[in-house]
Order: C-alpha cells, then structure tokens, then sequence
C-alpha cells in the first residue's frame, strides 16, 4: 500500500535529475552561477555585437576572476558572522 | 616527384597534427579522471571513464558521420560554462581551507569513516557525482578526439592511418598518466583540489571563449597563461587573507 503514495517513476527520475543539476551547478554558491552566466552574457555582446576580440578576450578572465574574489569575500563575511 | 614529396608532407602534417590533438584531449581527459579518481575515489572515475569510451563507440558506430557535424563552439560553449562554474566552487573552498577560514579534512578521521560506511554499504555503494564527471570528461574530451580524427582523417582520405595515431597518443598519454598518478597520490588533498580548481576554471575560460569565437592571443598557448593567471589570484588571496586572520586574532 505504501508504494502507492510515491509519486511516479518518470516524476522522480525528472526530480532527481533536476536536484543533481542544481546541486552541481548552484549548491551554496549561487553567486558564481550567476556570475559565470553574466560572463558569458557580456563577452558573448563585446564578441558578437560589438566585434571587440581583443576586449572580449580581456573581459573573460578578468570577470571570472571577480566573480571568484568576490565569491571568496561573501564566503569569509558569512564565516565570521558565525 | 613532386607528389610523393606533398605527399609525404601531408602525411607528416596529418600524423603530427593528430598526434598532438589526441595527446591533448587525452592529457584533458586524464587530468579531470586523475582529480575525480585522488578526491572522490578510483572505482567511480573507472566506472565513469568505461562507460563513456562505451557510449562514445556506440554513438560512434551510429552516428559516426553525424558527429562530424555536431557544432563544437555549442558544445565548448556549454562545457567551457560548467567547467567555469565547477572549478571556481572547487577553488572558493581550497583557499578558504588553505587561509584557515574552513576547517581541513581530518584524513585519518575520514578514512576510518569511509572503511566503516563501505564496509556497511558494500560493493553497491556509488559516487554519482565522481562518475558523472569522469564520464563527462572523457566523453567530451573523447567527442573532440573522435572529430579531429573523423574530419583529418576523411579530408586526407587516410582515416585507417588517422585513426591508428590517435590510438598511439591515447595509450602513450595513459601509460604516463599512470606514472604522474603514483606521484599525485602525496600531494596533499587541499593542494590536489586547489590545482584541479585552476585548471578547470583554466579550461572552462578556455573553452567558454572558444565557444563564443573568441579568438585567443597565442591560440592553445593562452591556457598556460590562465593558469599562471588564476594560480597567481589563488596565491594573493590566500597570502591577503592568512595575513587577515592573523592581524585580527593579535587584535583580539
């Protein structure tokens, strides 16, 4: 009887495919999902709209290095509230 | 005469530029199984790296001529973002550890309880996220090896040859990865996971732009520099906030 009350095969497996993803690529650092999104959003622009390679190349790993400073100080921030 | 000279040459070129090609999607491939196999555990990455090669000579023998047309920039694009992702979360935590702001791993503490959960859990137990990343590096990194090789070796009408290099640069980068994996093992688990955060933060700057058609100063070369350039953040951020700590616990 109990096996009932589960929800369906097919809904776990979305479920749990769904939680995995969100796990790996959120967890407890939204912040470097959003980040890295934003990243690719803006050289994406400097690369395709505005044809700025050499920009673009430049922004890339000067915006995935902020977003892990930055990454790293809300870390810190939120060991000494503790 | 002539021909058999450009002939000759177009060999060299093909068997040189498969050789390296293969040797470094293999050298990639192997990096990301070695940093799954040290941090989560062997069995799993095994598991990861066999059931990739067997879904990649499945959709090889299925869709061999399709896959040539999988456009790359999406799949770099895509691969470049997660990598992005994955290695600064990897990175964030060593050097929070590294500065003393995390606690380290007890090693012994989690060996004693790692023998008694698997002595409890049995051959069954699995590590899902060590399995999807060995999987996904040699899948991916073996999708690349398989496109350089198909398009090469079709265009020069010497796929046979094509092919039996890239076997070559695959086994002889295995058999030195074996070598390296001996050496790997002392490397204490921060430092491992510290370096495996700056390499893949390294290649998902890498691919992430490739993916975009971002033309790379240098082309493949650019990855030594970001490495250089996020071991060196690394180093700052840990010597800035060890000094931090320190200053604050003399001031209370």
């Amino acid at each position: 009887m109990t096996g009932d009350r589960r929800p369906p095969l097919v809904w776990r497996l979305v479920k749990g495919f769904g939680q995995f993803w969100w796990d790996f690529l959120i967890g407890d650092t939204p912040e470097l999902f959003v980040a890295a999104l934003v990243t690719i959003g803006v050289v994406a622009v400097l690369s395709h709209l505005w044809h700025l390679n050499g920009v673009a190349a430049l922004a890339l790993p000067v915006l995935a290095t902020a977003a892990l400073v930055l990454s790293v100080r809300r870390a810190v921030r939120g060991e000494r509230r503790r | 005469m002539i021909a058999v000279v450009t002939g000759s040459t177009g060999v060299v070129v093909l068997v040189g530029a498969v050789f390296l090609a293969c040797a470094v999607e293999m050298v990639e491939a192997l990096t990301i199984v070695l940093a799954v196999g040290h941090t989560r555990g062997w069995r799993s990455a095994f598991e990861g790296t066999a059931v990739a090669l067997v879904v990649l000579a499945a959709l090889v023998a299925l869709f061999g001529p399709a896959l040539v047309r999988v456009p790359l920039s999406v799949l770099r694009l895509v691969v470049g973002g997660v990598l992005l992702i994955f290695g600064m979360q990897w990175l964030r935590k060593a050097i929070l550890r590294s500065s003393g702001l995390k606690a380290m791993h007890d090693e012994d503490a989690i060996y004693r309880a790692k023998v008694a959960e698997l002595a409890s859990a049995g051959a069954a137990q699995r590590d899902r996220i060590a399995f999807v990343m060995a999987f996904k590096g040699v899948f991916l990194e073996g999708l690349e090896v398989v496109i350089t090789v198909l398009t090469l070796g079709t265009s020069a009408h010497r796929l046979g040859l094509a092919s039996t290099v890239a076997a070559i640069a695959v086994v002889l980068v295995g058999i030195v990865g074996v070598v390296v994996a001996k050496q790997l093992s002392n490397v204490p688990e921060n430092a491992m996971k510290m370096g495996v955060g700056v390499l893949l933060v390294s290649y998902g700057t890498f691919w992430t732009g490739e993916g975009l058609r971002v033309r790379w100063p240098g082309n493949d070369v650019m990855l030594v520099g970001f490495v250089a350039l996020y071991l060196a953040v690394t180093w700052v951020l840990v010597a800035y906030l060890r000094h931090e700590r320190r200053t604050r616990e003399v001031a209370a």
